[in-house]
């Protein structure tokens, strides 16, 4: 609740329409114990009076009235209709949104469609059409206005219920006992209330406006009894005579729309969580570089060279260290693999290389990129944007993070292969053909028609292989591309790419945690913890034995096909967290072998052998792993 | 009564293309009519590619899903859907993505409580003990109790799921894919902590996963099923090592591992089949090397072959020397 106070506080416009809204509120309700004129009392005599005349501060409506005293009431009823059709509304749709969501099928079908035609009619024809049919009054004006509300909340509540009605914990509530009344009680509703206290603070401001409206027409409250809407009414005829009558509930009904708007935006800020880490904010089209010190200069001469890599992402009063001084390099035709476990930081370093970390929160800090001898960490954004799938290009775990879900495979292929390189449409299209034949995609021909849902996991996948080989890159980058899809699959898309590298010499940088896959695949391989490399070498040693602790005990963990049925060897503990690293050994915590010098400053990786590399004091004894 | 589980004739299909009013327009069977029974104090691994209809199963077998048709004996009772209080004490269920069987806005606390008081109708000092006990087995701390399910680390997260499950006092644990959303040096801390507690109460566990390794390190025996069928059951030890099914063999091909050479274990036209237009015959013989005439024109029945292994094909892949 203080965080919320906190986030909203931050957001100076909502702050000030709470202030606002809070006096106008306050003012509202302390009406009754003013020393203000009787609002409903008529002195023809006194009629039109400007505003700062004897007696009467804001002047006298065509009755006479006070109208200070008609304003005060009349802002205390139209909050009071407002609020009551807002509460009412949300109470109704809110059920009514939960109710379908959470048992979906034909309850959902039928209650749906009912919204649907509902909102069908224009808004405010309906309004219109259910206050004729009640007749004019305060009290129909407001079951009108609740009423064209309620279909907006049925609809926004059930579309979360439904989302939320799927989750498992909604399964494991039934389980342990709980009825579906119950399970809606206790399970769904906390965590559609803050969606549904969202939408209220972003309506009421219009069902303020909206009973204004149907007063302001004379159906809503009836002479003498004053609200906004119809005082502003009762105004009208004498608009250009006496604009003040008019002017005056006019800007308030103008005060308090703004303000509880501008206050409705704010607590919807800060309740969507995605907003707390800085995701809404427009992301850069390229990461942030803030290098601190000098830059460094390529470590070797590999097509693609990554040195002392740094990257953080800098959220709110918190730092952090995804990517700690990372030194890589991957040559021609080479598959290098990075393996470690989640959170490891394998993914920003792969995304840093051509500035596809969000910024904000993620900023470059350190090191260098040199691809094909230049430097491109500093490149200025279009630099980036021409190597981007034209020389690196990535794929990701999830296909369709680069596939668009509503266009025509073929058609995103030929419009990447287009974009690029400017050649005629047929020949995009038999390119097309090619790259998903290269790939391995039966019927390419026919396939070339298909939208990306009409495909499977693995078939999806080997688009998005397509796509990236598109404009013959030169480097191909892989975020676990088979982790979400099954061993028979997984094992068709390491052949694929097992064969692309063969045949058009790609190198290729395969980010997994599955030491089995970097076993088949990979050429060399660098273990990752904390954001560091830990162990760096040919993958055949280092599987074969392991220098540092991290890296033997990790392969210890993975059970393999033909052990029987056995206990699995664990690593205590967990990773630390990157906003808080110790000063030493990032595996201290969990390594049985650490010692007072472990823990006392940074361990460098250092060469051991040739070609491998260990960021360890005490790396392990060749021959403690046989086999 | 030696059998935790039975199932006989157990199938579920789901209506697709439904109408506001009158029939679906069509029923995809998301799991065939399968017998199957789990001894009790096993662990019976179950193993399949992913839409192969494992958590179809697994949901039917705690009630989440009415059965098409069929029985479920849960320790010789009929299960009847009427009651989750009656069945959640005697099976219950750990899901797969540890934090979102948490409700986000509860504590740890609020969690535990619900199976001890709906379940066994526990006043509040009874409750506070028993989640103590409950704590301690699984090696969590009580200090977690207070707080909310996002302040933990997936493997932290289902460990809470799991003792949740044994708050229940269920006896049959369904373990659905329990550890594939952890790392592998959380994974054997999870699968250890499992192994302890069965042993500990006496358990009974199906294990659900895709991960052939793991499976083969948990279970005593193994079910492979394929497009809703059981194509090949047997022990553990063995199924991998000498599957009969070609099935199962491709599976076991398939797992990737350190030293073999990458080789696409069947070419590539194969994906699996279309669940609305399902193959005549076997449901495996376009992706099968042995197929024959008869494979496509009828569905092979599992049968046993004699030495603890059932297995559902016409041309089944020869048993090696120790299995005589
Ligand atoms: N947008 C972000 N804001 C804040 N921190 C982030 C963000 N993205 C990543 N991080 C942090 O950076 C660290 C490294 O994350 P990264 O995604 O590179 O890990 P990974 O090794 O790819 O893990 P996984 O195996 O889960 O994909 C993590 O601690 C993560 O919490
Ligand atoms: S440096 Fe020390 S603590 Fe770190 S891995 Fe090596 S032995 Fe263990
Ligand atoms: S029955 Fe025929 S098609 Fe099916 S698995 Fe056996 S040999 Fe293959
Ligand atoms: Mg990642």
């Amino acid at each position: 609740m203080m965080a919320f106070l906190k986030l909203l506080a931050r957001n100076r416009l909502a702050l000030a329409g709470l202030i606002v809204i809070g006096m106008v509120v306050v003012l509202a309700l302390i009406t009754p114990l003013l020393p203000l004129a009787d609002p409903d009392v008529t002195d023809t005599p006194n009629r039109f009076k400007p505003p700062f005349s004897e007696g009467a501060i804001l002047g006298t409506d065509h009755l006479g009235r006070d109208l200070l005293s008609r304003l005060m009431w009349g802002t205390r009823l139209s909050l009071a209709m407002g609020l009551a059709a807002a509460i009412i509304a949300a109470t109704i749709g809110s059920a009514i949104g939960i109710i379908a969501g959470y048992y979906g099928g034909r309850t959902d079908n039928i209650i749906m469609r009912g919204v649907d035609m509902l909102m069908a009619f224009p808004y405010i024809l309906l309004a219109l059409a259910i206050v004729a049919a009640l007749g004019p009054g305060l009290m129909n004006a407001l079951i009108a206005v609740a009423a064209v509300n309620v279909p907006f909340f049925a609809r926004n509540i059930r579309g979360i219920t439904v989302g939320i009605a799927h989750k498992e914990f909604v399964d494991a509530a039934r389980l342990a006992g709980m009825r579906d009344r119950e399970i809606i009680v206790a399970e769904v509703l906390p965590n559609v209330l803050p969606v549904i206290v969202i939408a209220m603070s972003t309506t009421v401001g219009w069902m303020i406006l909206e009973t204004a409206g149907l007063s302001f027409l004379g159906l809503g409250s009836q002479p003498p009894q004053a609200d906004l809407g119809s005082m502003l009414g009762e105004a009208r005829s004498a608009l250009i005579t006496n604009p003040h009558t008019s002017i005056v509930p006019g800007a308030m009904i103008l005060i308090i729309v703004m303000a509880i708007n501008l206050l409705g935006d704010g607590v919807r800020d800060a309740l969507d969580p995605r907003l707390k880490s800085g995701a809404l904010s427009r992301p850069m089209p390229a990461t942030t570089v803030d290098r601190q010190g000098a830059v460094p200069a390529a470590k070797t001469e590999s097509l693609l060279d990554i040195a002392g890599l740094r990257t953080e992402f800098r959220v709110r009063d918190r730092l952090y260290k995804a990517v700690s001084g990372v030194d890589l390099h991957v040559e021609k035709g080479e598959c290098l693999g990075i393996i470690g476990e989640s959170g490891s930081g394998k993914s920003v370093t792969a995304l840093s290389v051509m500035g596809l970390v969000a910024s904000p929160p993620g900023v470059i800090t350190g090191g260098a990129v040199h691809f094909d001898g230049k430097e491109i960490i500093g490149a200025p954004y279009e630099v980036l944007r021409s190597l981007r799938g034209r020389r690196v290009a990535y794929i990701f775990q999830d296909p369709l993070a680069t596939l668009h879900p509503l266009y025509k495979v073929g058609d995103q292929l030929i419009e990447a292969i287009q974009s690029h390189d400017s050649v005629s449409s047929a020949d995009a299209r038999s390119r097309a053909i090619g790259l998903l034949k290269s790939v391995r995609i039966p019927n390419a021909e026919s396939r070339i028609e298909s939208y990306p849902y009409e495909m499977s996991g693995g078939m999806r996948q080997r688009v998005g292989i397509a796509m990236a080989l598109a404009n013959n890159p030169d480097v191909i980058i892989a975020d676990e591309p088979t982790t979400a899809l099954d061993v028979t699959v997984q094992a068709q898309i390491l052949s694929v790419l097992s064969d692309l590298r063969r045949e058009r010499g790609l190198a290729i940088i395969f980010i997994t945690h599955d030491f089995g896959v970097v076993g088949q695949l990979c050429d060399r391989v660098a273990v990752m913890y904390a954001g560091q490399i830990v162990e760096e070498g040919p993958t055949a040693a280092v599987l074969r034995n392991p220098q540092h602790p991290y890296t033997s005990r990790l392969i210890d963990c993975v059970p393999t096909l033909g052990g029987g049925q056995r206990k699995l060897s664990a690593i205590p503990g967990l990773p630390p967290v990157v906003d808080n690293l110790p000063v030493g050994c990032a595996f201290a915590e969990r390594c049985d072998k650490a010692h007072a010098d472990c823990r006392a400053g940074p361990v460098e990786l250092v060469k051991t052998e040739e070609a491998r590399k260990t960021r360890c004091l005490f790396p392990e004894v060749v021959s403690e792993r046989s086999a | 009564m030696t059998e935790a589980i039975k199932l006989t004739g157990l199938s579920k299909s789901f209506p697709v293309g439904k109408r506001l009013f009158g029939p679906p327009k069509a029923m995809v069977h998301a799991v065939e009519p399968l017998d199957l029974t789990v001894k009790i104090g096993e662990t019976l691994g179950i193993v399949g590619e992913s839409g192969c209809g494992k958590s179809t199963l697994a949901k039917m077998l705690v009630g989440l899903l009415p059965p098409t048709t069929g029985q479920i004996e849960i320790e010789g009772a009929v299960l009847d859907n009427a009651d989750p209080a009656i069945f959640g004490k005697r099976i219950q269920y750990v899901f797969q993505d540890p934090i979102s069987s948490l409700n986000p806005r509860k504590t740890i606390r609020q969690i535990m409580e619900v199976p001890l008081r709906r379940l066994h109708n526990l006043d509040k000092t009874a409750r506070a003990a028993r989640i103590r006990e409950i704590f301690a087995a699984v090696n969590l701390r009580e200090e977690f109790l207070d707080r909310y399910p996002h302040e933990f680390s997936g493997g932290q997260a289902q460990r809470i799921g799991i003792a949740r499950a044994l708050a229940a006092e269920a006896r049959i644990l369904i373990l659905d894919e329990p550890v594939s959303a952890l790392d592998v040096s959380v994974q054997a801390q999870v699968l250890n902590l499992l192994a302890d507690l069965k042993k500990e109460f006496g358990l009974t566990y199906l294990f659900i996963s895709h991960d052939l390794a793991v499976v083969e390190a948990v279970s005593d025996r193994v079910a492979v099923l394929y497009f809703g069928a059981i194509v090949e059951v047997g022990a553990a030890r063995d199924i991998f090592a000498n599957p009969r099914h070609p099935y199962t063999a491709l599976l076991a091909q398939s797992a990737p591992e350190v030293g073999r050479p990458i080789a696409a274990p069947e070419t590539a036209e194969t994906e699996l089949p279309d669940p609305m237009s399902p193959p005549l015959g076997c449901a495996f013989n376009e992706r099968c090397a042995f197929a024959s005439d008869r494979c496509r024109r009828e569905k092979p029945a599992l049968a046993a072959d004699g030495s603890g292994r059932d297995f559902a094909c016409f041309n089944p892949l020869a048993a090696s020397q120790e299995d005589g």
